[in-house]
């Protein structure tokens, strides 16, 4: 203060300055003033209209409910694929705050095992982060409970109670109808549609489910609510109820698929039965199959592995996709195209059991020979010489011509993509394909349904079809009442009478297949065995050894023989011939004309096998889930999945021309129902030939 | 003022012109985090009002201390606090993670909040001590800057930028309103305007520089860092000029409004009372602030009106940080609203402010106005 005394004109100065800025910052703080009222009317009043709208979409949560996917039924009404109401949990990533410790938690909540965690943590991992991942469906109400009211403490977990796929017949129907899975982000890309990401909502992934995605799928329903910024629900304003999608009615009888699948055991291979008035498709079965329930909740590791490893293929739909060279199945057709060019069916020729064409022998299955072979013979005896002898007459085109009319080597027009075609082959065919000349022995190999010929199940139940009615028929999968009766064929009633008559003597005569009669009295079945070679015979008999060289069985068949009605093909993979095939045939048909028959037989095998199809199935998975739990590799994501299963087929060749002489070497009895023998899927050659 | 003669004079003597105004603010407050809470005087209300009263006490006590005892704490309690800082530090190292407050049993001190006053508090004394020949001289500007330097370092190792932004500005307008020469405030402004942005591109990190992208345009990154801002604007914005009523403000209630009773309190006041309601409350910290400038010109040397001002100052940070911030004009740090947002220290920090500025005031009228 002394100092101020000294120095009064100093301390005035600063006192002004003191004052000086004292009013600057009096004023600046006036200014700042004012730019905050500014500011303030400028958001409250000017930009109002805009934050009062962004408001209200925070306030109100606008969410979707996913709606009711359209029934898929059978031709009776019956429900192949319907809706099962059920309480689910899902979370969305993105939301997440601590992922780990809301998985842990979830995990105690809702019990899941290991490997079901992994599945988990990849699918978030794939996720892009916005995309619901599915944690659990089908809980208990105690469960869901539980997971609800921690929710405040899980924040991105969605748990409600929603529809889900369910598929009544499981695995029977699998690659008939498809499944069901959440979009991927590649749909998502194609379909910029917020449903595709609301949690619970699922699209078709496979066959028919995706075929008809946009008719099954419906209109979802809509909540609105008032949520907080976390989600949690304060109070519904309103709800729009969800439009279930459109039912599919399809020409499937439901009991037949299920039959037909359940017959089929443990073998690997397809049934495809037809109407014979309509062409209508009843029953398109591939076995294994995986089972579109779980698959529809995800496809799991163990699952993934135990599909993937198994080599009967589940994932594979054999019926269009899977080749075989079709055997003697075709001597048929390939009568009936003799028949046409003028060849009298009381021809004979002498079969010794082999014939020579050009400097080789080409044998006939029975090497003992069939002596003095016309034309029924040929077909009920299933004479490789006769027809050998005869191909060499009338040529390969008028052959060829033939099976092409018969629906072989032709694709039909069913909501599946990626129908594998086959091959029938004729000397134009083969010079644009390998620049080569036909040869006479191609024709001798062709006429027995060997070499360069290759036909998918289906193409075989159309062509019998289409021989024991003498309609061309058009398979049909989805029914249409109103549909135009199917066209003739133009074959003349005397040719298909003998071709007919010569089938039924293939079972309840002295064919090749006598143990196909069908336990109805009155009610007679036709049928043709064929048994085609896998490998070379230098490499084995085709009967026994290793599954994989074992020959593939088939029977071609229709009943009534003599006012037809039905027809079914069945081919059975590395069965050791066709005696693998008709007993399934056999029961199939018997199901169509007396159900509790059928299922008695059913029943006992069923026994044998270890339980129905659901058990074995379940049995297989504790048994992979016990080695492998969460250890198994991640499964892929759905089309990628399709495409592996897919992949090894799409070539419409052989991948080694069976070029050699094709005789398919006599066919062992199949296992006699009343004592089936321990190991039904390996038939044990008895020495009988009952081809 | 001459007091009338019913109303004893301690009473009447007291500055009620804005202990009313403050009243009604922390009232008004009060209802704010009442309806933020969903209706319910606790957690927030009923403490905020609470602690108001009490520190209002505690801040006319204050105004009745002589202004020797002032100047005689000035420094060792600027040292205390010193101490305390770099003990929150310590203990939070063992602790292994930030502390910023120390637990004295009956209530949480965060010393970082008392060195506010604390720092406007030593260098009104270093000023008033220093000679005034030597006010444009290094010894007025190399001692004030260290004692800056230590607190403000310390606070931002917490790490706490918005008080130890509190304090340097505080500090710096100190040295303002002390009379140091203005070519060191504008060459320092250019220096800082240069040094900006050579600062962004060559120095920062890439997170450092996107979060100062975003503060420019909080809307490009609507879920991530803009988000706070983003949703302080729409509360505001939607609440319109009178608001969506009472109780009504959909953003603080379904929680999209963070920290909506501590530093975004003004958009939850906001939302429900309009601009009707922030302009209230401006007008509340117009007048408490523009009193505050006036006791500190009328102040009766210089240790006093530095102390005044700068207690100004301190308050006017807050408001101004805190209001930029939540209308989208200041990056988010974390600074309260004074008398609104809910929280012990800050309002202890601003009450200790608003009763010095009333000591200042009582010793002005005490003592007539010299030149210092």
């Amino acid at each position: 203060m002394k100092k101020s005394e000294k120095l009064p004109m100093t301390a005035a100065r600063l006192t002004q300055t003191f004052e000086r800025r004292t009013f600057l910052l009096g004023a600046v703080q006036g200014g700042v003033g004012l730019l905050l009222a500014g500011r303030l009317g400028y958001l409250a009043v000017a930009e109002n209209a805009k934050y009062r709208a962004a408001s209200e979409s925070n306030r109100v949560n606008l969410s979707l409910i996913p709606p009711r996917r359209g029934w898929v039924l059978d031709r009776n009404g019956n429900a192949l694929a319907s809706n099962r109401a059920d309480f689910r949990v899902d979370l969305i990533p993105d939301r997440l705050i601590d992922p780990d410790a809301t998985l842990a938690t979830l995990k105690g909540l809702l019990d899941l095992p290991d490997d079901h965690m992994a599945d988990i943590k990849d699918k978030i991992g794939k996720s892009r982060g916005f995309q619901p991942v599915e944690v659990a469906s089908k809980l208990e109400w105690d469960k869901f409970a539980a997971v609800s009211v921690r929710l405040p403490e899980l924040p991105g977990v969605i748990p409600q109670r929603g529809y889900s796929r369910f598929y009544p017949a499981g695995a029977a129907v699998g690659h008939l109808v498809g499944y069901v899975g959440p979009a991927s982000a590649d749909d998502y890309v194609r379909e910029h549609n917020p449903l595709l990401i609301t949690p619970g909502f699922k699209i078709g992934k496979d066959a028919l489910e995706k075929a008809f995605e946009v008719r099954l799928r419906g209109v979802p329903g809509a909540r609105r609510v008032e949520a907080t910024a976390s989600g949690r629900v304060v109070r519904e304003l309103g709800t729009r109820e969800d439009v279930p999608g459109q039912p599919v009615q399809l020409t499937i009888h439901a009991g037949l698929q299920e039959y037909a699948a359940r017959r089929m055991g443990l073998e690997s291979g397809s049934v495809v039965v037809m109407d014979c008035l309509t062409g209508d498709v009843l029953a398109m079965v591939s076995m294994p199959c995986y089972d579109p329930n779980s698959f529809s909740d995800g496809i799991g590791r163990i699952e993934w592995k135990m599909l993937s490893e198994d080599d009967h293929v589940p994932l594979r739909n054999k019926v269009l996709r899977g080749l075989y060279p079709p055997g003697s199945t075709v001597k048929p057709m390939v009568a009936l195209s003799f028949l046409e060019a003028g060849l009298d069916p009381h021809a004979t020729v002498n079969c010794a059991g082999g014939l020579r064409v050009g400097n080789r022998v080409f044998h006939c299955w029975n090497h003992h020979g069939h002596g003095t072979t016309d034309m029924m013979k040929g077909i009920y005896q299933s004479c490789d010489v006769y027809f050998y002898h005869f191909a060499q007459q009338i040529g390969m085109d008028t052959i060829a011509t033939m099976m092409r009319r018969m629906g072989l080597g032709g694709e039909f027009p069913l909501p599946y993509p990626g129908q594998s075609y086959g091959t029938v082959p004729d000397p134009a065919w083969k010079l644009r394909k390998y620049h080569k000349e036909w040869a006479v022995y191609d024709t001798v190999n062709a006429t027995i349904g060997q070499g360069y010929m290759l036909v998918n199940p289906l193409q075989q139940a159309v062509y019998v079809s289409r021989l024991a009615s003498g309609l061309k028929h058009m398979p049909r999968i989805v029914l249409d009442r109103h549909a135009p009766p199917p066209p003739s064929m133009g074959f003349a009633q005397d040719h298909l009478d003998l071709v007919h008559a010569a089938m039924n003597e293939v079972v309840n005569g002295r064919g090749t297949a006598g143990k196909a009669r069908i336990p109805i009295p009155g009610v007679l079945m036709a049928g043709k065995t064929g048994t085609a070679q896998v490998v070379g015979l230098n490499m084995g008999n085709g009967k026994g050894g290793e599954w994989k060289r074992r020959d593939h069985g088939h029977f071609i068949c229709f009943a009534p023989f003599d006012k037809p009605r039905y027809a079914a093909a069945v081919v059975v993979e590395h069965g050791g011939g066709s005696g693998a095939a008709y007993p399934i045939a056999r029961d199939v048909m018997t199901y169509l004309f007396d159900q509790t028959k059928a299922m008695a037989v059913l029943d006992d095998y069923e026994r044998q096998w270890g339980g129905t199809l659901q058990q074995r199935m379940a049995a297989k998975y504790a048994a992979y889930a016990a080695k492998y739990g969460a250890t198994a590799p991640a499964a892929p994501e759905d089309e990628a999945a399709n495409q592996a299963a897919n992949q090894d087929d799409r070539d419409d060749e052989p991948a080694t021309p069976q070029t050699d002489a094709a005789s398919p070497a006599p066919e062992p009895d199949p296992a006699p129902i009343a004592t089936p023998l321990p190991a039904a899927p390996a038939p044990t050659p008895t020495g009988g030939t009952t081809q | 003022m001459m007091p009338r003669a019913y109303v004893p004079q301690a009473l009447a003597r007291q500055p009620w012109q804005v202990i009313i105004p403050l009243t009604a603010l922390t009232l008004f407050g009060g209802t704010v985090l009442y309806s933020a809470a969903g209706g319910r005087l606790t957690p927030w209300a009923g403490m905020h009002v609470a602690r108001f009263f009490g520190f209002l006490v505690m801040a006319m006590l204050l105004a009745r201390v002589p202004q020797d005892w002032f100047k005689r704490v000035a420094l060792p309690g600027y040292a205390v606090l010193c101490a305390l800082l770099v003990l929150v530090e310590l203990i939070g190292r063992i602790g292994g993670g930030s502390q910023r407050w120390l637990n004295l049993g009956f209530m949480t001190l965060q010393p970082s909040e008392l060195m506010k006053p604390g720092i406007v508090l030593v260098l009104a004394w270093f000023y008033a001590m220093l000679p005034l020949n030597e006010v444009r001289a290094w010894r007025a500007i190399v001692p004030p800057l260290v004692m800056l330097a230590i607190p403000a370092g310390l606070v931002m190792l917490q790490p706490d930028l918005g008080t130890a932004l509190a304090i340097s500005f505080g500090a710096l307008m100190m040295m303002f309103i002390a009379g140091l020469p203005l070519w060191l405030f504008v060459g320092g402004g250019l220096g800082a305007a240069i040094v900006a942005p050579i600062m962004f591109f060559f120095v920062m990190h890439d997170y450092q520089r996107k979060r100062v992208l975003v503060f420019l345009d909080p809307e490009s990154d609507p879920l991530g860092s803009g988000y706070h801002i983003t949703q302080s604007k729409i509360a505001i914005g939607s609440g319109g000029i009178f608001g969506k009523g009472f109780g009504n403000g959909s953003q603080s209630h379904l929680d999209y409004l963070p920290e909506a009773h501590t530093d975004f309190v003004f958009a939850t006041m906001a939302e429900e009372w309009g601009m009707v309601g922030g302009l209230f409350v401006l007008a509340v910290f117009a007048v408490v602030l523009s009193w505050g400038l006036n006791v500190a010109l009328r102040a009766p040397d210089r240790f006093s009106r530095l102390l005044a001002a700068g207690m100004v100052t301190t308050i006017f940070f807050y408001v101004c940080i805190n209001m930029m911030m939540v209308m989208g004009l200041a990056p988010v740090v974390g600074i309260p609203l004074p008398f609104l947002s809910h929280g012990g220290s800050s309002m202890m920090t601003n009450m200790i402010c608003i009763g010095t500025i009333m000591a200042v005031d009582r010793w002005s009228r005490q003592r007539p106005r010299g030149l210092g």
